[in-house]
């Protein structure tokens, strides 16, 4: 009996033990551990400040990001394609001009990849420029505001994925279209792609002084897709690189039909010729429909005007403005080293990569080194364009950034992976991985001629369980990875907003030095400002009502209206007077449908439309925390029926009891 | 008559024209700090007229009832530059005169300025601490908001500093400099004997 129950807790105990075992032999989750120093690395003490800017697309939520590195912190959500009721930013009357378009007003777009402007290829610290991929436009943003200034649609694109990159000394950024689509608006059949579809690239002029964008010129291009480019520098300026993918010309499942063949193109297009061309009056003028959005900083207003026309050049009537150079399989990443000397392409669905030399490409159009064309377009030989190829890198390359040391990383989005290498040997160096499925990555001035390094940050596609789970829609998931040393170091994982695509990091002092503190009130040209609370009023235009009100700590004035009456539409123009760092005031009234709230800059006007729609006292309050007395920032509204004939007036600080003296 | 060594009447020539420097930099300053304002606040007095985030100290101080900083609130930025002007005026007078009596009258008009400057500036900050609107929103029983004369005091969340600003500071090397001289005088004068 004893013997039994021993025997069967011995077996037990086997079963059990060959369990862990098992267990122990199954193949581990993917690490999660930061080693060593990395919180050291990653951590900047309360108070004290980032070392890096980084400036993050928002993807699908039309925004920018705006995070300090090493320490992964959230400084701002920058509205530039979306609506953004938190600020007003397309509610307000002055922002809705930004997003207006050729459609009329689009509230949202997707976007998805940052520039910021160089100057002899280094950042300059002026502006970020960023793409609208769905409703095809870019963005400029003020660096000394963080604030969208200028918003210009691109004409004749389906979709503006291939931009917004710019030249070495932001002379240009560029807007390839992602679709090929029918020009002109034309209607026909899906099937005649190969006939009546066609690409386009627009060059976009960037006024060096002010920044202020239009389009210089546009290329026409074979019809097929348009994925990211990259400016040539050094040597190589005044060219651009552009890759294409869908040289098969599919229009239908596209997941197999671009992806037959074994080579795609990148795209080398030597822009001073394009330039000289236009110059010599040899473009067609188009007739286009696209709008030009630009923001007044002193008027605190945009304007939105429509553009008529926009120069074209038909890259086949023009022959040694493109050369297109075979690149295997559907590349996305077309990335230019700090030299200028290197390009690499990133087929996403190829087992290598291949690295083109500049001035090999150069000695292959010198000696007509092609092997054939495509819609008359030479196209090079790869080899007699290949500097060589970076073997098994990975699995998935998509995007190249680069260090200070001759050093190249790319993010691996099937093998999950960052991998360094180096540009001249194309020997692989290192390799980590990433949580999970990374997309771009970016090293701070990685894009540009002089690379700051230190950092490599990660903007993963996939997030899983790396924060606590919120549901099924989760946070986007970034790594940072200390590159000082031989070997790649995870040192922190941050949540992000949106989905990023690319971003870019630049240092602290290149921008914050020019930071905008305040808006001085005496340069508000805005025509219903209030400069001063013996300026506000209460202006009836037929049933327009025009409130020029003032906020400071703690009231608003004027805080008590009558008059307004039912069929009205009343815009408070609300100025913050303001004159100190950091004290916004916000403004809501009740019920303002289909609108949100204005947050008001010191020295700053911004409006708020509300339709009254009923009658009744109703009340309106500063919605940002300013001062201990913010609960008392608050006013009353009274709403009158349909042709009553209360009288208009306004008042602050006014006593006056309707029950004295009766 | 007692006369004056050349090196004197240098001296208080120098002496006189270094005060000329108040009409180009500021005599005074309060400097304030609060949790809030880690950046702190700045109000500089010129000789005629006040400069520095005066509109934020006043729109932070009108919540305890504290007035409005106006210009047009002091007097003594109407005539605060002939008072210096004069003072220049006899210090010029004084090196031209050659006379020992002016040497001390003019240390005795110096320290005298300097004791009404610092008189009228407490009196003034008396009122402005006292003098409280009864309807203002903070109202602690028994708490006045006089800011220091000189030095650092703690009101409420700020801590407040006086002191002289650069002006101030060579207002004080130009006064320091005729007594001084005038110690010299009498000193050497002695030896001599």
């Amino acid at each position: 009996m004893k013997t039994k129950i021993i025997y069967r807790i011995l077996s037990a105990l086997v079963v059990l033990s060959s369990l862990v075992v098992w267990q122990g032999c199954k193949p581990k989750a993917p690490g999660s551990v930061t080693m060593g120093d990395a919180a050291n690395k990653a951590f900047v003490p309360p108070g004290k400040y980032d070392e890096f800017y980084n400036i993050v697309s928002g993807g699908f939520n039309g925004q920018i990001g705006v995070y300090g590195i090493p320490s992964g912190r959230l400084f701002k959500i920058l509205p530039v394609f979306s609506v953004f009721p938190e600020s007003g930013y397309g509610y307000s009357e002055e922002t809705k001009p930004m997003l207006n378009t050729s459609h009329g007003f689009v509230p949202w777009d997707d976007l998805h990849h940052i520039a910021l402007s160089t100057t002899k290829g280094e950042h300059d610290g002026r502006w970020a420029f960023a793409n609208a991929n769905n409703t095809p436009r870019v963005a400029r943003v003020s660096m000394k505001t963080f604030r969208t200034e200028e918003i210009l649609e691109i004409p004749n694109s389906g979709g503006n994925h291939s931009s917004p990159f710019i030249t070495e000394n932001t002379e240009y950024l560029v807007a390839g279209t992602r679709f090929s689509i029918p020009m002109g608006n034309k209607d026909v059949p899906i099937s005649s792609y190969k006939e009546n579809f066609k690409g386009s690239i627009s060059f976009i002029k960037v006024n060096p002084s002010d920044g202020k964008m239009n389009i210089a010129f546009q290329l026409r291009t074979p019809g097929f897709n348009y994925d990211l480019s990259r400016a040539g520098k050094g040597p190589s300026h005044g060219w651009f690189f552009f890759s294409c993918y869908n040289t098969e010309q599919a229009y239908t499942l596209l997941e197999v039909n671009a992806s037959q063949k074994d080579k795609d193109f990148i795209m080398a297009v030597n822009w001073k010729k394009a330039e000289e061309y236009i110059a010599q009056g040899k473009g067609r003028i188009e007739k286009a429909k696209y709008a030009h959005n630009v923001y007044d900083e002193s008027t605190h207003s945009a304007t939105s005007t429509m553009q008529q026309e926009v120069t074209v050049l038909d890259v086949m009537e023009f022959p040694d403005i493109v050369y297109f150079i075979p690149c295997p399989k559907s590349p996305h990443g077309c990335d230019v080293d700090p030299s200028g000397e290197y390009i690499v392409g990133s087929g996403k669905l190829a087992a290598m990569m291949p690295v083109f030399s500049f001035t090999k490409i150069q000695k292959a159009i010198a000696n007509k080194d092609y092997e054939g064309d495509f819609s008359g377009i030479p196209v090079i030989k790869y080899e007699s364009a290949l500097h060589g190829e970076v073997k098994k890198p990975g699995l998935g390359p998509l995007h190249t950034e680069f260090d200070d040391k001759g050093n190249a990383y790319t993010s691996m989005f099937v093998s999950s992976e960052i991998v360094k290498w180096n540009v001249k040997t194309l020997e692989v160096l290192d390799r980590v991985p990433t949580y999970y499925s990374i997309g771009h990555l970016s090293v701070p001035g990685g894009p540009t001629a002089k690379p700051h390094g230190k950092y490599v940050i990660a903007y993963n596609k996939i997030t899983k369980d790396r924060y606590l789970p919120t549901g099924p829609e989760l946070t986007q998931s970034a790594q940072i990875y200390d590159i000082s040393g031989d070997k790649m170091q995870l040192i922190l994982d941050f949540p992000t907003t949106g989905e990023p695509h690319y971003a870019e990091a630049i240092p602290a002092s290149m921008v914050s030095p020019n930071s905008l503190k305040i808006y001085k009130l005496e340069e508000n040209k805005h025509p219903y400002a209030a400069i001063g609370e013996g300026q506000a009023k209460v202006v009836r235009k037929g049933n327009e009502v025009h409130v020029s009100m003032t906020a400071i700590r703690s009231h608003l004035t004027p805080d008590n209206i009558e008059g307004v009456r039912m069929g009205d539409v009343v815009y408070f123009h609300l100025t913050n007077l303001e004159q100190d760092w950091d004290v916004p005031h916000g403004f809501a009234v009740k019920g303002n449908a289909g609108n949100a709230e204005i947050l008001v800059m010191p020295g700053e006007t911004q409006t708020l439309k509300w339709t009254p729609d009923e009658v009744g006292v109703i009340p309106f309050y500063c919605t940002d925390f300013c001062s201990a007395l913010h609960q008392e920032m608050s006013g009353y509204i009274r709403v009158s029926p349909a042709g009553s004939n209360t009288p208009l007036k306004f008042s602050t600080g006014v006593i006056e009891d309707s029950n004295a003296g009766k | 008559m007692k006369t004056l060594k050349p090196i004197s009447r240098l001296l208080i020539a120098l002496s006189a024209l270094l005060m000329v420097s108040a009409y180009f930099v500021p005599l005074w300053q309060i400097l304030m700090w609060a949790p809030q304002y880690p950046e702190g606040l700045e109000m500089d007095i010129w000789i005629n007229t006040i400069s520095g985030d005066v509109k934020v100290i006043s729109a932070l101080n009108h919540y305890i009832g504290m007035k409005h900083i106006e210009v047009e609130m002091f007097p003594e930025f109407q005539y605060m530059i002939y008072v210096v002007g004069g003072l220049i005026g006899f210090g010029l007078l004084t090196a031209l005169s050659n006379r020992r009596i002016m040497v001390w009258l003019f240390c005795f008009l110096l320290i005298a300025t300097g004791i009404a400057a610092l008189v009228d500036f407490w009196l003034w900050g008396y009122d402005y601490g006292h003098n409280l609107d009864p309807t203002a929103a903070i109202n602690i029983p028994g708490m006045t908001y006089q800011p220091p004369l000189i030095g650092t005091k703690q009101l409420l969340n700020f801590t407040a500093f006086s002191g002289p600003d650069i002006g101030g500071w060579i207002f004080i090397g130009a006064a320091l400099l005729a007594i001084a001289t005038l110690g010299y005088e009498i000193f050497s004068k002695k030896k001599r004997v």
